[in-house]
């Protein structure tokens, strides 16, 4: 049923490990411009929230397709910007890998942002005013006293954005970045006998690495939150 | 805390001055920012009329454009009237008493909310391609609205169960005091409820659907819904950038409208709502489906 495996042309660890990877870089960068992006939002510089606000209107009402695409035959196409080293090897590949990482952190932000907007709300309005009255600062206030415990407030819809980024990774498979998905429709093309067994592989992998991550999160969130 | 001035005290004529100059600062950035794309597309010769000359043109629109997104809504549409109900019974299924419902409808709806859109959609469209005689032309548009289907499905499923156990226990021992059966106090005393509650994080299901139908031109699927139906311009005009951002504008305003519409509908729905003179609210509203709980998450 799974002979298709033994065929050398279908690397399944390649194509999960570099979903993983195009994950976790993407994570990362969304959680650092998804903050800064928070800080803007609620600042008392008008202009910074303005601009926060229309940035976050705008990318999450785009498709993700759109973004990638745009990277791709926009950024690098059209107005040639390369991400790699023109003369490595891999050039080509990397550059289409980092174009997805940054078309996936511009997009993922925006609900990074939300998520953090959202656990400012549950902190007390007390503790503001009280970090006020001691004479700190906005950037202290924001910095020391309120984005760590909205931090902990929002560790599980900030767990279903990274799942949510984990599945969306399969998108850059339209710019040709060599990970599941991609490999999947290469198979289901070319074994149509096996088709039934090809998804259920690529389908049971992701519910094996989306699952237990939806756990773990879920158990940390319980252990961080802050009791009121 | 409900207003953000609580993060900052009320500027005095000092910080008044110091966030005149934090704003012409980021302004500066902005520029410099806007300065340089200007440039970058200039270089590239992107301003030339000729790129953008076909979007003011009427039949660039009625040969690409509006049958494309005819496309996106005709999938979007029919994604959407075949999920609810079936998210309805999924959600439904997963808080029945029976174990043998609830086991396996919880295994169907987290098996698929654990899969991207687009492999089920590839799936989709090899499975029809082998094993049925559907036309080839309308393949694609199953094969799309099938994926919708399945992942958003289930994921309604998770919002109308999270919905129904937002709502006070109280209203189910009330109707079963007043002899309704299951069926009857879930039709007519909580899905009601539970839909005026969880309207923020339907919509914004909708939005993720609408959003997801843009997979559907790509890899072996092959549906002509608005980026695939716009590959003709982009060939003839070479203008992939300029095509690409009146996509993504279109998009941007389908999408706002369909959040202002939600919101004018919550707004009607819970003006009807109101309680009536001297009843006393509950301490703090059921309100487990906050739009950010699968607003962010489920998001595409």
């Amino acid at each position: 049923m799974f002979d298709f495996l033994s065929n050398p042309d279908y690397n399944l660890v390649d194509a999960f490990w570099t979903t993983i990877q195009l994950t976790f870089f993407s994570a990362i960068g969304a959680l650092i411009w998804g903050t800064i992006l928070v800080g803007m939002r609620v600042s008392p510089v008008p202009i910074m929230r303005g601009f926060a606000t229309v940035y976050v209107n705008i990318f999450r009402n785009t498709p993700l397709t759109v973004i990638i695409i745009f990277t791709s035959l926009g950024l690098s196409s059209t107005l040639g910007i390369n991400l790699a080293a023109s003369d490595s090897p891999t050039s080509l590949a990397d550059n289409a890998f980092r174009l997805a990482v940054l078309g996936f952190i511009v997009y993922t932000a925006t609900f990074v942002c939300e998520s953090l907007r959202s656990g400012i709300n549950t902190v007390p309005v007390g503790q503001a005013e009280a970090a006020r009255a001691l004479g700190l600062n906005f950037v202290q206030v924001l910095g020391l006293i309120v984005l760590p415990q909205a931090f902990r407030a929002v560790i599980a819809p900030l767990a279903n954005v990274l799942i949510a980024l984990l599945k969306n990774t399969t998108v850059a498979s339209v710019i040709g970045v060599a990970e599941a998905s991609l490999l999947m429709s290469t198979m289901v093309e070319n074994e149509s006998d096996s088709l039934f067994s090809v998804f259920i592989l690529f389908a049971l992998v992701f519910v094996v690495l989306v699952l237990p991550l939806g756990l773990l999160l879920g158990w940390v969130a319980k252990k961080a939150e802050v009791k009121r | 805390m409900s207003t953000q001035s609580v993060l900052y005290d009320v500027p005095g004529p000092k910080a008044r001055t110091r966030n005149w100059l934090y704003s012409v600062l980021f302004v500066l950035i902005l520029l410099a920012v806007a300065y340089f794309v200007y440039d970058r597309f200039n270089e590239k010769g992107q301003w030339a009329g000729a790129l953008w000359k076909p979007f003011v043109e009427g039949t660039t629109w009625s040969q690409f454009l509006l049958p494309g997104l005819v496309k996106t809504l005709e999938a979007a549409g029919l994604s959407i009237v075949i999920a609810l109900p079936i998210g309805a019974l999924l959600g439904i299924g997963r808080l029945s008493e029976h174990k043998w419902v609830r086991v396996p409808v919880g295994a169907v709806v987290e098996f698929f909310r654990a899969i991207p859109v687009l492999l089920l959609m590839v799936f989709g469209a090899s499975l029809y391609a082998y094993y049925t005689d559907i036309s080839p032309d309308t393949r694609p548009l199953f094969a799309a609205v099938t994926g919708l289907v399945l992942y958003n499905g289930s994921v309604l499923a998770e919002v109308f169960r999270a919905g129904i156990l937002s709502l006070p226990k109280g209203q189910t021992e009330a109707s079963s005091a007043l002899g309704l059966r299951k069926t009857q106090t879930m039709v007519s005393v909580l899905l009601p409820q539970a839909v005026t509650l969880m309207l923020p994080a339907l919509v914004s299901q909708l939005v993720v659907i609408l959003k997801d139908t843009a997979l559907a031109g790509q890899l072996t699927i092959g549906y002509d819904e608005l980026i695939r139906g716009s590959g003709p311009i982009t060939g003839n005009f070479n203008n992939t950038i300029p095509t690409l951002i009146v996509i993504a504008i279109i998009f941007i305003a389908l999408n706002l409208l369909l959040s202002w519409f939600a919101s004018w509908l919550e707004r009607k729905l819970s003006r009807r709502k109101k309680a009536p003179r001297g009843a006393k609210p509950l301490e703090g509203p059921p309100s487990v489906v906050t739009a950010t709980d699968f607003n962010t998450g489920r998001a595409v």
